[in-house]
């Protein structure tokens, strides 16, 4: 699409699109092509010069098993996450698209979750689940449940799992909320004339006709996973026990600046890259939508 | 919405009691961080701790905000305020004019300019952290307003929320202006700039909330503990060995940390909403 009317000016356009132009060089490009450029060279151990490697940076990242235990990790924590935030969600949406009187109030009291910042949503469920002191950690030794994240690598996935897909059941809420209020109220009624019951119109009707917002909400939700829960680990987990909840972008962040491994770090960003631009094409090419700024 | 569809009796009841029950999970971990914002240490090192709030508010919420961990809580809360507006600002500002002249003018580039941006899509911070890193310390921006926020600025997102505007502007109004003898200037001033109010603010809401929730990078950009912002200094206060600062003065600022955001999302819920909605498209 373009405008039919548009204005001449010699420098005018390239004095408007300068300050964006400079800053996505020097802050996007520039290090992007830092972390290409750095993933082919290792340091020597002064780092005083740098040794040319190729791609021995990659065959070594992926010989390591650390590595690849990490892009497990990653797909458990984002498959868990995403269904356990977008099913909650899906359920609170349905029952929020039945109320008729007070459904503003509901919507207020379930969106607000989402102006928390994922490294608070972490301090928050640290807390609840501190194993000495936390109130559900005590509720669950009453129960005969022993609670200590700080050992077991399976309690410290569910943990980061919780804090992570509770600050986005919102975001799903909303989404899924639109979804079903958009979709025409006389299909239902001709399936409830039929004598199909709530379950069978939700299955049969009303589940098909959101899956384009199904489909969005998963891609976002993966994102979500991917990227923004970082806070979410480094304020519960540190990435332990055992590099149990280490997530590739926590990998990124802890062999760079904790380890000081940078060729190692940068071939991380470069497979990070790689991830989002595939994931990014995903939502382009099927959904069309956007989210990341 | 009355109808066949219409829920009744039972269907009814049970419609709110799952709702109240979701409610009631979703505020729970917010409800247990205020009542532990209200009590003294000793009451919450003894589990099980109370459930409803203690006489302690004002005493915990003092002290954090002017003592706090390594630096008081009311100058990380500032900061905040600067990165998050600074974030917001700027991003607002170099968007309209990039997507400005991208819409409304046509020269050299113009196309290869907007792929440029663009692929900043696929570059989230989170993935280029140590070479941005860096840059921004050779550039002697850490420890600063301008490291923190420069950026995270470019936004391709806003630039196409505008571009996208801006294109269902009617030519009409162009020509109008032009016969008027307004220049490309006073256009954006005069007719733009008004008539994309009301995106402004509900991307101001979305962008604000984006900007005072960054952790990664202020953790990265502030050592200096005065420059630490509230969302990523509270990791410093939590108890790790040599710990100092107690759960309540914790709890406290993870509430003053929440309080803004969650302000202008409630306050502003429209504006919210619509941001929302059209920084996906």
């Amino acid at each position: 699409m373009e405008k039919r009317v548009v204005f001449d000016n010699r420098w005018l356009p390239y004095l408007l699109v300068a300050p964006q132009l400079l800053v996505t060089f020097v802050f996007f490009f520039w290090p992007a092509g830092q972390a290409i450029y750095q993933s082919a060279f290792i340091p020597d151990p002064f780092g005083l010069k740098t040794q040319f490697v190729g791609f021995g940076n990659f065959e070594y990242l992926f010989g390591n098993r650390y590595y690849r235990e990490s892009f497990l990790t990653t797909a458990v924590f984002s498959v868990l996450v995403t269904v356990s935030a977008m099913s909650f969600a899906l359920w609170l949406a349905v029952l929020a698209d039945r109320v008729i009187k007070g459904s503003s109030a509901y919507r207020t009291l379930l969106i607000w979750p989402y102006a928390v910042a994922p490294a608070i949503a972490g301090v928050l469920w640290l807390f609840m689940f501190n194993p000495f002191t936390g109130i559900i950690a005590w509720m669950l030794s009453q129960m005969g449940y022993v609670w200590n994240h700080n050992l077991d690598g399976g309690q410290a996935m569910a943990l980061v799992v919780a804090a992570s897909a509770w600050k986005q059941i919102s975001y799903n809420f909303l989404f899924f909320l639109a979804g079903l209020q958009a979709i025409p109220k006389s299909v239902i009624e001709a399936a409830a004339i039929d004598g199909a019951s709530f379950w069978r119109r939700f299955w049969t009707i009303v589940f098909p006709l959101l899956s384009p917002t199904t489909f969005f909400l998963l891609v976002v939700n993966i994102i979500y996973a991917f990227f923004d829960t970082f806070g979410v680990i480094h304020t519960i987990t540190k990435g332990g026990p055992e590099q149990s909840t280490t997530i590739l972008v926590y990998k990124v962040f802890s062999d760079g600046f904790v380890g000081q491994d940078l060729g190692s770090s940068a071939a991380q960003s470069v497979v990070l890259l790689l991830l989002v631009g595939i994931l990014t094409v995903v939502q382009f090419r099927f959904i069309e939508r956007r989210v990341h700024y | 919405m009355s109808g066949m569809v219409e829920k009744r009796g039972v269907g009814t009841w049970l419609t709110h009691a799952g709702l109240i029950f979701g409610i009631a999970v979703i505020c729970f971990p917010i409800w247990i961080a205020f009542v532990a914002s209200t009590v003294t240490q000793d009451d919450l090192i003894r589990p099980p701790m109370p459930l409803l709030p203690g006489p302690h508010l004002l005493e915990n919420y003092l002290e954090a905000l002017l003592t706090g961990g390594v630096a008081p809580v009311w100058q990380m809360l500032l900061n905040s305020l600067v990165m998050a507006l600074g974030i917001t600002i700027g991003k607002i500002i170099i968007s309209l004019l990039s997507a400005y002249a991208i819409v409304y003018f046509k020269f050299r580039f113009r196309m290869l300019f907007f792929w440029l941006i663009f692929m900043t899509l696929m570059l989230p911070v989170e993935v280029r952290i140590v070479p941005t890193y860096e840059v921004v310390a050779s550039l002697g921006l850490l420890n600063s307003y301008t490291g923190l926020i420069l950026p995270l600025i470019a936004s391709a997102t806003a630039t196409f929320l505008f571009r996208q505007l801006f294109m269902t502007i009617p030519d009409e109004l162009t020509e109008a202006a032009r016969v008027d003898g307004a220049g490309p200037v006073r256009f954006f001033i005069d007719i733009l700039l008004p008539m994309s109010r009301t995106n402004i603010a509900a991307l101001f809401v979305i962008l604000f909330i984006y900007g005072w929730n960054q952790y990664l990078w202020p953790l990265l950009v502030t050592t200096d503990p005065s420059m630490n912002t509230v969302v990523m200094g509270i990791k410093q206060m939590l108890p790790t060995g040599d710990q100092t600062v107690e759960w309540p003065v914790i709890m406290a600022t993870a509430m003053l940390a929440m309080l803004p955001p969650v302000l202008v999302v409630i306050g502003m819920q429209k504006l919210f909403v619509k941001g929302l909605v059209e920084s996906e498209k």
